[in-house]
């Protein structure tokens, strides 16, 4: 099995006419060129490269980590002396990738990166979940590194970077008993010793994913009597200092069960401050958060993918009353509606990405040289859709991960609810995705900005005039339709001026916008592929009816009556 | 220390998953229903001269096989896992072949390539399951072998020592160098393709593959002398043509019957403990397992 090479709509995603630009501004016009022997050539040498590597990881993915989900989820990972140790199926997952040189693929050459953009990036990060979405966790953790190369200076780089891409893993510390969603409350202190210019970090993080990382990146109190977010820097934590931190124990979880969650005691833990003081939180955890995020929704994405072959294929070999159930529609409707939500957040999982890499393309050409205006422009406008566009996905795709892997379940009926199927195991993993790196509530606050100012409709506007195949003018016709209920809906909120009833109201005018995006992402990918013709259809018949419904909740709804929902 | 290996491979057609089209009317493999993959257990062999050249710095792993044009996909592949290069072996003259004159021409080509340490090849290709090409390259050599490795446990300047895997267990032999390894598929898998070594060498081609595309990249096999693959024809290396291609095959295939296996009496479990239980009784009492 190859999970690059069995799903045409990831290699779809490459050929989107934006990733041309996306690739130049990356490879700096193929700079890098007679400097590595792996470097590309040019825009179709680039592709070619992205897809070299995709076979690689789809193979492994197939081949050694899918398998191995089952044992790494019953098995799971230990605590000994402190330290973890991962299930066997894991430690191999990870052998092999790193003996395939799969980690660190987007950082720069220099560092011993293949500097690859963000798309085929996020593309293997959907196959590993696919493949097992506790996995991808371990994998995904090299976020962290892209942290580091933003943020450090030479020296860290230097230091960090080639281990990262040597295989060695990563964890965001930023979690502690009384600072979940509130990070702003962290209290790990960070002490500076003017003796040996060395910061000490003492205290205890806990909910800490793969916590015994080789690189930790520690949320901490630099500056003492301070209470809120701008008392705290980021720090970087090197496993050589193992014997202060220890691993007290790890979590019995839902799901997501090979992925060890940890709470950690740093006694006197030397660490190295990352970027400037008094950003840790305000700056560099909230870009880590962004690309947290965007890394959910690969993952939710790659979760309903196994939720649809699942459904798909149990459907097909089950009878019942003489037939394969999914001759039934009762199954095939929900099957179809597995798809098309997996369409959809695909769809949106993607244009997200494009949006991000070409961002965080121009910040970085930024730090190289003076962006002419024009650029800078564009620079400015991809931030600003990156930031609208990532909480809607993180909140859509993992909403839709958990109905996809509910249904399967579903599909499945008394044998879904055994252990002998995969899908009991989906439908527990998926679980988390709503919750971890910001729950759909934050979510829907991040999003609800984009709401109020404007930037989801004039998104939609720019969606709406993208040529498109004729055959999809009716369903446009209806996506103009939705728009106008949705504008009607948000004025009528928004006029209220009312915070408390804006916050009620905020998520139906945010999973309003959602369905319309989705809608035409659905048929702009249908106009360039037939393949998605029927997701676009089965797509908008549902997001219209959705539409429909909040905007009759936020019609008929008196404001008055808001208090009826308060628990006393 | 350090050795030079050359890894004997073959690309083979996926005989694993057969489809109904795996075979032509005149009982012949039908080659172009099945995709052509690296024969699994030379994967094996070549994991076992990469463990080799990760411990020994200087080791050197050559990769040789002997196929049509496009069998240089597996020295790509090779190339992809760390081998060092590679050479084919193609032409007219060696059509036909079957084991001796293949081993014949591969030993010939193995003295071309001058002072070799040790020879690894997979136990059996899975087209033919012979098993006795590598045995045979080590004849024609006048070096000695081992067979069934399973894992190599050491290797010095002088000898090796090998753990075999027989059908009743175990045996850990020692030879002297040079030698010949035959490696089966319960060694360590191989490695898989390494990201950085693929984009390196994905143009790496043979000349006959660079005159069939018409490459764009023609500079670059300047640039990057790595780029090209070695291909040698009958010409290239010193032979007897009498032990090459048909003239040299012994082996004359009469007759190829496609058997069909049908199931005379079939039984439908529903997969309870019990019934688990009593199939295993009932296949260990007539002697199908155990």
């Amino acid at each position: 099995m190859n999970f690059y090479n069995d799903n045409p709509a990831l290699k779809f995603q490459l050929s989107h006419p934006l990733m041309q630009k996306i690739v130049t501004l990356k490879e700096r016009n193929f700079a890098d060129k007679d400097k590595y022997d792996y470097a590309s050539r040019d825009f179709e040498d680039a592709i070619d490269n992205y897809e070299k590597i995709l076979e690689i990881i789809g193979e492994i993915c197939g081949e050694v980590i899918a398998p191995n989900a089952e044992e790494v989820d019953h098995t799971g990972p230990q605590v000994v002396n402190n330290r973890v140790v991962y299930a066997p199926g894991t430690q191999q997952n990870h052998e092999v990738l790193t003996q395939a040189s799969l980690y660190g693929i987007g950082l720069p050459r220099q560092y011993g990166g293949l500097n690859f953009s963000m798309v085929p990036y996020v593309m293997a990060a959907e196959m590993v979940s696919r493949a097992d979405a506790g996995f991808a966790n371990i994998w995904g953790l090299q976020d962290c590194a892209e942290t580091i190369n933003e943020f450090a200076d030479e020296d860290l780089k230097r230091e960090f970077l080639p281990r990262v891409c040597q295989g060695q893993t990563c964890s965001m510390d930023l979690t502690e008993p009384d600072a979940g969603s509130d990070l702003q409350a962290v209290q790990l202190k960070a002490t500076f010793n003017e003796k040996d210019g060395i910061w000490y970090l003492n205290g205890v993080k806990r909910f800490i994913t793969n916590g015994d990382a080789h690189i930790k990146l520690v949320l901490a109190r630099s500056e003492e009597g301070t209470t809120d977010g701008r008392g705290l820097s980021l720090f970087l934590v090197d496993n050589k200092h193992d014997d202060t931190v220890k691993v007290r124990r790890i979590e019995n979880k839902l799901g997501i069960k090979g992925s060890p969650t940890c709470e950690l005691v740093f006694s006197n833990t030397p660490a190295k401050l990352i970027g400037s003081r008094r950003l840790g939180l305000i700056k560099y955890v909230m870009s880590l958060m962004n690309s947290a995020r965007l890394g959910v929704g690969a993952q939710s994405v790659g979760l309903s993918a196994s939720a649809y072959n699942e459904a798909l294929k149990y459907a097909k070999e089950r009878q019942q009353f003489g037939k394969a159930i999914i001759e039934f529609p009762a199954v095939f409707e929900m099957i179809s509606l597995i798809k098309a939500k997996l369409d959809a957040s695909r769809a949106l999982l993607y244009e997200t990405t494009r949006f991000v890499d070409m961002y965080k393309a121009y910040e970085a050409i930024e730090k190289e040289r003076r962006l002419e205006p024009e650029e800078k422009a564009e620079y400015k406008e991809f931030q600003r859709l990156a930031d609208a566009f990532t909480p809607l996905l993180k909140m859509f795709a993992s909403e839709y991960a958990n109905q996809n892997a509910f249904d399967c379940v579903q599909i499945h009926g008394g044998s879904g609810f055994m252990k002998d199927y995969a899908c009991e195991r989906l439908y527990r993993d998926a679980r988390i995705l709503t919750i971890y790196e910001g729950t759909s509530q934050l979510q829907v606050v991040a999003a609800i900005r984009h709401v109020t100012t404007g930037t989801y409709l004039q998104q939609i506007r720019e969606y709406e005039k993208l040529p498109i195949n004729p055959e999809f003018h009716s369903f446009r016709k209806r996506l103009m339709i939705m728009t106008n209920l949705y504008e009607n809906s948000v004025s009528r909120v928004i006029e209220t001026k009312n915070q408390e009833y804006i916050d009620f109201q905020a998520r139906r005018l945010v999973e309003m916008a959602g369905h319309i995006i989705m809608g035409y992402l659905l048929i702009l990918d249908a106009t360039r592929n037939d393949m998605f013709r029927k997701s676009a259809e089965v797509y908008i018949n549902y997001g219209e009816v959705e539409t429909r419904k909040h905007a009759t909740f936020i019609k008929t709804f008196d404001m008055e009556n808001i208090d009826i929902y308060k628990v006393v | 220390m350090s050795f030079n290996i050359v890894v004997l491979a073959k690309q083979v057609p996926d005989t694993r998953n057969v489809g109904k089209d795996a075979m032509k009317a005149d009982g012949t493999v039908n080659r172009a229903a099945l995709p052509a993959i690296f024969n699994p257990e030379d994967l094996n062999a070549l994991e076992q001269a990469l463990r080799i050249k990760e411990k020994v710095p200087g080791t050197v792993v050559h990769l040789l096989t002997m196929g049509p044009v496009r069998a240089a996909e597996i020295i790509r592949e090779s190339l992809y896992r760390g081998a060092d290069d590679g050479f084919l072996l193609s032409g007219r003259e060696f059509a036909g072949s079957d084991t001796l004159a293949t081993s014949y021409a591969l030993s010939c080509a193995i003295r071309k390539l001058g002072k070799i340490d040790l020879i690894l090849c997979g136990r059996q290709a899975i087209d033919g399951d012979t098993a006795q090409v590598g045995p045979q390259v080590a004849e024609k050599l006048g070096l000695p072998q081992i067979t069934y490795a399973e894992d190599i446990i050491e290797i010095t300047k002088k000898n090796i020592t090998v753990k075999r895997r027989l059908e009743r267990g175990v045996e850990i032999v020692k030879g002297p160098l040079p030698i010949l390894v035959t490696v089966n598929g319960t060694a360590a898998p191989c490695r898989p393709r390494n990201a950085k070594l693929t984009l390196k060498y994905k143009h790496a081609a043979t000349p006959s593959e660079k005159q069939e595309s018409g490459s764009d990249y023609t500079d670059l096999y300047d640039a990057h002398p790595y780029l090209n693959i070695t291909e040698w024809g009958a010409n290239d290396i010193e032979h007897d043509p009498k032990w090459l291609g048909l003239s040299g095959s012994p082996t004359k295939v009469k007759k190829i019957d496609n058997i069909v296996f049908t199931a005379k009496e079939s039984k439908r479990l529903t997969g309870s403990d019990f019934e688990i239980e009593s199939l295993m009784k009932e296949l260990i009492a007539n002697h199908t397992i155990g």
